[in-house]
This record gives C-alpha cells, structure tokens and sequence, in this order.
C-alpha cells in the first residue's frame, strides 16, 4: 500500500511536471483562445470600446457634466441626437451632451464589472470550492454563513457602511463585492461535491498531495465552465446593482453617472420621445455584453481541462 | 281564488310601475347635475392614483395628505372647507363663542354612523381625549396641543388623566370645547382629520383592526369596502350619510402606482381619473391634453439652507457668500425648463398663495439675471473666494428624481458662472433627515407645506428655536417680530420686516414655491384647484358625460 | 436521508438566531428612526411612540419581548410604519401574492430555459444555438425596470390586452406581465447555464464512449447527460426560487401588486423594525428550506454525493 501510494504520488508529480515542461498551460490556452475568432473579435471590440470610452470624450467640445442651457428642459424638441450641434448621441433632460456621458459611464460601468468580478470569483470560488472539498461539518458550517449572508437586509449595511466611512467610490465596490460571491459559492460548492467523487481527484487524496493543492490545481480548474458562465451572467446584475447602491447614497454622485444610471433615467422617459436617452446607453450595454459573453466562452473553451 | 289571483296581478302591475318609475327617476336624477347643469356619466366611479400603501387610516394616527383624504370620505368632523378653503359646517351646524373667547361651543345635527348609531357629542369626546392620550400615541398630538384645549399639553407631556381635557358633551348633540387662551383660527383647526369622530364601541372591540373594511364604522359619505396595502383601497357610497343626496359620486377608488410615469401611462390607458405629472413633462401634456393637465399654486416652498452653526462651513459664515450664491441661481431655468409646472420663481420664503400675505419688495427680486450675476460675481471676489481660492462645499439633497435634476441644474449655474464647486450628495431619506437634523451638512434642501394658511406658518421657521430651523440661523429681530405678530393687528408688517431681513442676511436660498400638477380626466369635475391647502373631499366630485 | 432532513432542521435554529441577532443590531445601528420626519416630532409625542413601541426599553429586553412573541404566539409585533396592521397581517397579505407570481415565474422560466439551454448544447454552433445565446443576452440587457414600462406600454396603452397593474386577487389577467417581465431574465440564465454545463458534459469521456459505443444520441442525452449536467442548474435554481417567490421589488412597483419585494425595500427605507424583521425571516426560512432541497436533489442527481 505504502509502495503504491508513493508510486501514485510520483505519477501525479510527473504529470504536473510533464504539463510544466512541455508547452505551458498558458501558452497552450493562449493558442486556443486566439484560433476562435468570436472571443478575439469581442477582445477587439472591448478594447475599442475602453479606448473610445477615454479618448471619446477629447473628440468633443461638451463634457459629461457642463450643461447647455439651450437645450435645457427641450431634450424632447431640440436635443435629439445631432452632429451640428455637437451633441452626437443627443442631450439629456437637462441639456448635457448624452455622448460624454456615455463615455463617462462606460468608464465606471466596466470598472464595476471588473472589480465586482473579481471579488466574485476569487472570494466566491475559492469558499465554495473549500466548502465542497472538505464536506461534513466545515461544509455546514460555511454554507449556514451563506445563508445568512443571503437573508440579510443587505440594504442596512450598505447604509450603515455609508455613514462609518462616508462616501467613496471604494465603498461601492466594498458594497458590490459583498453581495455578488454568495451564489458564485454555492454553484461552485455544489459542483465540487461532484467533483471530489471523480477518479482523479480521489487518486490525488490517496497520493497524499495537500488538500489546499488539490483545490487550486485539480478542482478549481474543473470548476471553470460553470465559473464563467455564471460570472457573464452577473456582470449585468452587478453593473446594475450600481445604480441601486447609489440610490442609497453610497456610489456615483451626480454629475457622474453609470450605463445602470444611464438606462434607468433613459427608461423613465420612453413615454416622452426621447427614445435616444434609452437607446444608446443600452446599445453600449448590449455591446459589452456580448463581449463578456464570447470572452468568457473563448476562455472557458482555451482553459477547461477536459478538452486537453 | 279569484279574487286572490286579481290581488296577485295588481301587486304585479304596481311593482312593475314603480320599478319603471324607479328607473326613470334615478335616470331623471342622474341625468343633470343640480347646480353646474352637466350631464351626468351612468358610471358615476373615479379612480385615483396613490404614490404608496396608506399607513393608517384611523383619523386620531393618520398623517399624510394622501392618507387624511381617505379619512375625510370615510369619517365628517365638525367643520368642513368648501373649495376655496372657507369653514362650512360639518356635523356641526353651527358654533358660538363664549364672550372670553375661550369656550366654543359646538351644537352638533342628527346623524348616523355607518351601523345606524347616531353620532354623538359624546363621540367627539372619546375622539378628542384618544387623540390626546399617550396610549395611543398620536403623531399628531402636537396638533391638538397647538389647538390649545385646556389641559391638552399636561396629558400629553405630564401623564395627566385624559379625562381632564377641556371637552364636554353637554348633552347628545352640544359639544363644548374650553381653551387655555383665545385662538382665532381655532374654528379652522376642526376641519384637520386628528379632531374627527371615531366609533369607541369599535375601537374597543377590535383593537387595532377597527379600521378594515369589515369593521369600520365610520360617518362620512363613503364606506371603506377594499384595502389591501400597498395595491388599492376603495370607497363606496355610505346610504346613512347625513347628506347623502347630495352625493353624486358612488365609488372611489385609490390605486397604488409608486412609479410616476407609469402612472401617467396608466391614465393615458384611461385606468385612472387623476394623477400627478411627473416633473419637466406638464407643457408636452398642456400640448396634448389641454383641458385635462392642471396647474395651480400650492402653499408650499423649496429652498437650499445654509448651515450657519457652528459645525457649518467658515465660508457660508460671511453673507456675502450667501448672497452671491442665491443671486447666481436662476430660479426661472430651475422654474421654466427643468421643472416646468408653473412653479413661481421664490426670492421670498412665502409663497405668494398665502392668504393675506402681499410678497414684500426684496431689491434682488427687481433685477434681471444679469445683474444678480454680475453683483454675484463681485460679492464672492469681495469675499475672497477666485480662481486662486475657490469655494467648494457639499451640497445634500434626499434621493429623488426631482432634487436631483434641480440640484444638478443649481451647481452647475454655480460652476459656470461663479467657478463655484458644489459637491453633489444624495442621501436615502432617513438618513438624510438624520444628516440635517444634527447638522451634519454644508447645504441642504428644504421645503415647507404650510399646516395652515397664513404666512406665520412658513415665517416661525426662521426663528431660533424652530425645530425646522436646520440651518440655525439667529436673529433675534426676528424672534421678536414673530412673537410680536401672534398678537398683532396688522401682522403683515412684521411678516414683511422678516422677508426683508431674510433677503438681507441670506440664511436660506429660496428657490421656488410649489404648483399641484395633477393631470384630471376631463369627465372628471369639482376639483377644488382654488383651495391652495388642497383639502379633498371626494364627495364634491363627479363624472359628467362624455 | 430522512436523518438528513433532522439534522438540516437542528441547525436550521441557530442559523435563524444568528440571522434575527444580526438584523437587530444592523437596525438599531442605522442612522434614522421609524419616527422620523421631514418636520420631526416633538420630543414628548416622540416618547409616547417610542414608549407604544417598546423602543425606550434596552435592547435585550427588546430582543427578548420580541423572540418570545414569535416564538410562543408565531407574532411578529406590530408594524411600525403600517399602524393599523400587524406583521404578520402584512405577511399574510404580501406573501401569498409573491409565492403566486414567483412560482409560475419560475415554472415559465424552468420550462422554457432548461429545454432551450439543453437545444442549444446539443445544436451547438448552429443558428438554434446562436438565437438561444443571442435571446438569452438579450433578456439580461432588458432588465426588469426597462421592461416592466414596455410591457405596460404595448399591452395595456396601445392593445389594450391586459390591465397595467394591480392584482385582484390574483386573476390571470393581472399575472400575465408581472410573470413575463420576472421569469425572463431567470429564463435565460438558466438556459446559459444548462447549455454550459451540457457542452461540458457532452464532451466528457463517458459520453464520447457512450456514442463510440454506438448508442442512440438521444438516449445519450436523456439518460447519461442530462442529470449530470443538471448539477449546476440546480444549484443556481435554489438562490434563484428564493429569490422569485419572495417578490421582486421592481415588479411590485411597476405593477402595483402589494407583494413582499416592495415590504422588504421599502421596510429598510421606512426603518419599520418589525417588519423588516418578519420579511428577513421568511426570506431567511426559504433560503435554508430550498438550499436543503438543493443539497436533497444533488444526492439525487450524483448518488455519489452523501448528505
């Protein structure tokens, strides 16, 4: 048994190794990922869309926040969208120039979706997976805290964040990351269960190799179907749940402004003719969208171990 | 058996006839209205919109606007307004006032609850003392202090024994009322709902849920026969009403719809009879509907307030500053092209609508824009604030669609004009009353509705022991004239010195007085739009044919 | 399994008790009362209120009145904001309305997403699946607050189909939109994830060996692929039923249904304690009750998995 086990330990080394050694697995998903041409075109685009939303705004005389009082309280007569004016995308109710706020809110909204992103998959995947992994009691345990986490009126501490800390932007991020872990969790938890049952992770348990390695080189990397799939399915939830945080004071102030800030003002007014106000934030949102989902699909395919 | 069968057919004959003759008449009756001549709809129901669920509806808890109109249909004090505003009778047919001015007493008509009791002076004396009574926890006991009743203030402050209130039921349908001290406008006060009637053989037997539908008992033109919270409440016609021939309205029916626009949809639908328009859009519906969009004056203000304690900015603490920034808002854009509803551009912290207020001459109030902003932009060089210094503060406003479009509008007209830098801040509601209540801000928005009509109501804010009084500004003049005023002959005169020593000193930023901006079918008529307090009274209403 | 279940419900208590600790102390910690007001009371009506509401008592002794009462008499206290009524009046009221919309919404959403997820994958690449991906994108970018206005607009303004709003009970009428603008977003995040999760499994050895084996490809799909690639759908669809039957706050807004998502919001705003409380409990009770139902059905699904 002794003998065996060792030999099973050196095996899993070497195939480590062997990976190591030959082609990086980096390499090797960068190859993949750039032969599909969906995720390279939406890599492009997203690239493109970052660099419009920061040079964009040099490309026009009106910024995000001076307001031009000729237009003031006429969107619906004047502030179509122009070139004469200079108002490409048109003005908002109150006479800002709708193109620069666009840009502007592109800036934060990809900044929440990254952040919130992050906070999600490192915090969400690593506590489900451990959670899984060990099972029994430490299982209960974290998942009874999720379940907490899940019930708790989350709008309180969000106020109460506010007024220890005051506003900052960082508190919105603190405020995003919070809430958008705990299903990440519990998805990446329930396959992990499946997962600790599969033949090579059970021969890695037998091999002795540490639990915290087999986590983050076996199972984590099993996991990274389902981890993206759902991360593309948040990011729109959490650039949304933006503007809400927001509302309670805590994130982007006036003159600021968000894709979620954009579109909710935009929604109010579909009623009063000035579809614009609507459409071209939501023409970003559609856009980014897309791009986080063929991203996400082109990384999943280079990453996901079982198609090696 | 002949004969029988002979009886039987004559009893057919009659009823068939007198349901023709009923149907006529009730045709005949509804077919014009008595007074305007309008032709009456068959469908005699108006349905509202209700920014949200009622709280209460129990007249000694309710507060709210919305919430008191429900309690004005279901329950009748002893005055009511008419559509100008003026004291009508109510369950009182008449009153008389002792020669010490101090005892009013009411002498009350024959009428009935809902369950066919009659309505009593002894019911008005439970209503009373229950409003008092620190067991039921009035919100609105405030207000029957500020009515002055005797021992009113020492059973809500001292825990005195309810029973001890100046009212008395000198028999079933006299009710008299002693005062601590003559109070003028005391009459108007009864029209408010906390000094309605309630039912006590009800309220004991069910406790707090007296008020559902099916176990109010109440004595207004309407009874409560639907709420669920939160999705509508409806009112139907009460038959034991006193003057219910009067009535034309049969049903009404309040829906909640908290998005404004979405009501508005609603109401183009035509599932609703009246709704608000929300901001900026009153013109478009002018355009479109022009007999149906309203706009008329209400006695309320919106203002920005500095905060001249001792936690508020050092540079605020200098008027010229204050003035520079007030000068520097042009209350015409935030009035004709954000807002647009008809609001009345504010250099005075009264609004014009007030009875028996004339607006003072403030000397700014006279100027065009440019030279407000030319005398702005020297007062804040004189101040010291530049290019090599500028000012920047916070300003905080309540999380709403509204204050968000006026207070981005104002800081920007600072910006650009004045190199000013205001900090935009939102704060959800609660949180922001706290904010403001300790003083916790740079510049904060406030507004005012007036709790009666007359300018004392706005003007007692600026005085140093005012709760509202946010900003704390001090100005002992103005503690004098406003004391001064509660007894005065012409009190118009100290109204007009504080205006003027508010325009001179700058403690608040008025920036406009408020319109009610409703959208009203056109079917729908009698809404009271000349009464500035905007009491309602649904059973004043009704549908005309289209 | 059934030890399963008594396990799950011991320590379902202390869980709940931790909940009710926490959502205590966060409320009392927020700035703002339940009885403050744009104008503010006075401070002797202000200790009237606070004297009916047991507020001026110390906190533990508030907390202890509190857990008493739901604990010997299933009472939630009375409402703070809504004097007439109590929580659990309120409860009774909202509840049943949001369980009615949400679980159709989640039926509609089952029913269509999983089906056109599991179409997608085995269509992978073809137009099916890029109409499934594109509608499934296309729903989350209509979020519910740009939907709900649309839907009003098109089917009460211009057809006039459907009543704009309210909930009469429940009639079909009045469920239609509040169930379309709910399960479509659920909807496609279901079918992505089922269709993610079948690529993944149709790709995996057993099945390839399966289709070398020469098995019918249908039967492929519906007997070896089909529970594994459920797993995932699974565990979203706990968070994700919660979150449907205890109301969404935008679609009793929009469609004034008098449901809980709106109780819950708007029981923050307003600072009512009690209420508050009751909602987060019944919302707690649901997320343990259907994350244990979660955990059941994986026990199902991959026998492997021990409760």
């Amino acid at each position: 048994m002794l003998v065996s086990k060792k030999k099973v330990a050196q095996i899993v080394e070497n195939a480590d190794q062997q990976v190591i050694q030959g082609r990086s697995q980096w390499q090797d998903a960068m190859t993949r990922f750039k032969a599909n041409k969906a995720s390279l075109a939406s890599v492009f685009i997203l690239f493109l869309m970052v660099a419009v939303a920061f040079l964009g705004p040099y490309l026009n005389e009106w910024d995000y926040e001076t307001i031009d009082w000729a237009l003031t309280g006429n969107a619906a007569e004047m502030g179509a969208p122009s070139i004469a004016n200079g108002h490409y995308f048109g003005s908002d109710d109150l006479g800002r120039d709708l193109y620069s706020r666009v840009m502007q809110g592109t800036q934060i909204s990809l900044m929440v979706g990254l952040i919130g992103t992050i906070v999600a998959v490192v915090v969400g995947v690593l506590y489900g997976a451990v959670s899984g992994y060990f099972g029994g009691r430490i299982d209960n345990l974290m998942m009874r805290f999720v379940d907490i986490l899940m019930s708790i009126p989350y709008m309180f501490i969000l106020i109460i964040l506010f007024v220890m800390f005051g506003r900052s932007v960082y508190l919105l991020f603190i405020g995003l990351g919070l809430f958008s872990w705990m299903d990440m969790a519990r998805i990446v938890r329930g396959q992990t269960l499946t997962l600790k049952h599969k033949e090579f992770i059970e021969a890695a348990v037998a091999a002795g190799v540490s639990d915290f390695t087999i986590i983050v080189r076996h199972i984590v990397p099993n996991l990274i179907g389902i981890v993206v799939v759902y991360t593309s399915l948040m990011i729109p939830n959490l650039i949304l749940l933006e503007s809400f945080i927001s509302f309670l004071g805590l994130g982007i102030q006036e003159p600021l402004t968000s894709w979620g800030a954009l579109i909710s003002d935009g929604a109010k007014t579909i009623q009063y003719g000035t579809l614009w106000q609507l459409l071209f934030p939501l023409g970003f949102f559609v856009t980014g969208l897309f791009c986080f989902f063929f991203i996400g699909d082109g990384l999943r395919d280079a990453f996901d171990p079982k198609d090696r | 058996m002949i004969d029988n069968n002979n009886n039987f057919k004559k009893i057919m004959m009659a009823s068939a006839v007198s349901a023709a003759l009923a149907l006529t008449s009730t045709t005949a009756f509804s077919a014009k209205h008595p007074v305007t001549g309008d032709e009456l709809a068959a469908d005699q129901s108006y349905t509202y919109r209700l920014l949200d669920g009622i709280p209460t509806i129990d007249p000694q808890l309710v507060e709210g606007v919305e919430s008191s109109v429900v309690v004005r249909d279901l329950f009748e004090g002893l005055l009511n307004q008419d559509d100008l505003g003026n004291n009508i009778p109510g369950v009182a047919k008449s009153y008389d006032l002792s020669d010490d001015k101090k005892t009013y007493t009411f002498h009350l008509r024959k009428s009935n609850w809902s369950n066919g009791d009659p309505v009593t002076a002894n019911d008005f004396v439970y209503a009373w003392r229950r409003a008092v009574d620190p067991a039921t926890a009035s919100p609105y006991s405030w207000y029957m202090e500020m009515m002055a009743i005797k021992n009113g203030a020492a059973i809500i402050k001292e825990g005195m024994d309810p029973k001890e209130l100046g009212v008395k039921a000198v028999d079933d349908y006299t009710f008299e009322v002693t005062l601590d001290a003559p109070l003028p406008y005391f009459p108007g006060m009864v029209t408010h709902t906390t000094t309605f009637p309630s039912h006590q053989a009800t309220v004991e037997k069910f406790g707090k849920d007296w008020t559902r539908p099916e176990n109010i008992v109440g004595n207004g033109a309407y009874v409560l026969t639907e709420w669920t919270l939160k999705e509508k409440n409806v009112r139907e016609r009460n038959t034991k009403y006193w003057n219910n021939d009067k009535t034309i309205l049969d049903k009404v029916t309040a829906l909640v719809i908290n998005d404004e626009n979405q009501a508005l949809i609603r109401f183009k639908a035509g599932d609703i009879d009246k709704t608000e328009i929300p901001a900026g859009q009153y013109p478009s519906m002018k355009k479109s509907n022009p007999t149906e969009a309203f706009s008329f004056p209400r006695l309320c203000n919106y203002y920005y307030t500095f905060n001249l304690s001792d936690s508020g900015p050092e540079a605020f603490k200098d008027v010229r500053v204050r003035k520079a920034l007030s000068y520097a808002l042009d209350r015409n854009v935030i009035v004709k092209n954000v807002l647009k509803g008809g609001q009345f551009p504010a250099y005075t912290f009264t609004p014009a609508a007030t009875a028996g207020f004339t607006v003072p001459e403030v000397p700014y109030a006279a100027w065009t824009q440019k030279e407000r902003d030319a005398k702005a932009k020297e007062l804040l060089a004189q101040a010291g604030y530049g290019k090599d210094k500028p000012l920047k503060f916070d300003m905080l406003y309540n999380t709403d669609e509204a204050h968000k479009k006026v207070a981005t509008v104002i800081s920007q007209m600072w910006k650009q004009k004045l190199g000013v830098n205001a900090v935009l801040a939102n704060q959800e509601w609660k949180t922001f009353l706290e904010t403001r209540k300790k003083q916790n801000f740079e510049l904060a928005r406030g507004a005012w509705c007036g709790d009666y009509n007359e300018a004392s109501t706005f003007l007692d804010l600026m005085t140093t022991q005012a709760g509202y009084n946010h900003g704390k500004w001090v100005n002992t003049e103005v503690d004098t004239l406003m004391s001064d005023a509660k007894t005065s002959e012409t009190p118009n005169k100290n109204y007009t010195r504080v205006e003027q020593l508010m325009a001179d000193e700058m403690p608040v930023i008025p920036v406009y007085h408020y319109t009610g901006i409703y959208m009203i079918k056109d079917t729908l008529k009698g809404w009271p739009i000349k009464n500035v307090q905007q009491t309602i009274y649904s059973r004043t209403f009704y549908k005309a044919a289209k | 399994m059934f030890s399963f279940i008594i396990r799950r419900s011991f320590s379902s208590i202390p869980t709940i008790l931790i909940l009710i600790l926490i959502s205590f102390a966060l409320m009392r910690l927020a700035p703002g009362s339940p009885f403050s007001t744009d104008r503010g009371l006075p401070p002797e009506v202000l200790a009237n209120l606070e004297a009916k509401y047991g507020l001026n008592l110390p906190w533990f002794e508030q907390l202890y009145t509190y857990l008493k009462g739901i604990l010997f008499n299933f009472d939630f206290g009375p409402s703070f904001k809504y004097k007439d009524r109590s929580v659990n009046d309120i409860l009774a009221q909202g509840f049943p309305v949001t369980l009615t919309y949400g679980i159709w919404s989640f039926i509609v959403a089952v029913a269509v997403g999983i089906p056109l997820g599991i179409a997608a994958a085995v269509k992978h690449n073809t137009k099916l699946d890029y109409a499934a991906v594109g509608f499934s994108i296309g729903a989350q970018v209509l979020p519910n607050f740009v939907m709900a206005p649309i839907l009003v607009i098109i089917f009460t303004l211009w057809l006039n189909w459907l009543p704009g709003g309210g909930w009469n009970g429940g009639q079909w009428q009045y469920l239609i939109m509040p169930i379309i603008a709910l399960s479509t977003s659920y909807m496609a995040s279901i079918a992505r994830i089922t269709r993610s999760s079948m690529l993944e499994v149709l790709h995996s050895n057993f099945i390839r060996t399966a289709r070398a084996k020469g098995l019918p490809y249908r039967s492929i799909i519906l007997r070896h692929a089909l529970k594994p690639a459920m797993m995932p759908v699974v565990s979203y669809l706990g968070p994700a039923f919660v979150y449907m039957i205890t109301g969404s706050v935008i679609i009793d807004i929009y469609f004034s249904t008098g449901g809980m998502g709106q109780f819950f919001v708007d029981a923050a705003l307003n600072r009512d304690y009690s209420l508050l409380m009751g909602v987060t409990i019944v919302f707690g009770v649901m997320t343990i009750l259907f994350n244990t139902l979660v955990d059941i059905t994986y026990a199902w699904l991959d026998p492997k998995i021990r409760l």
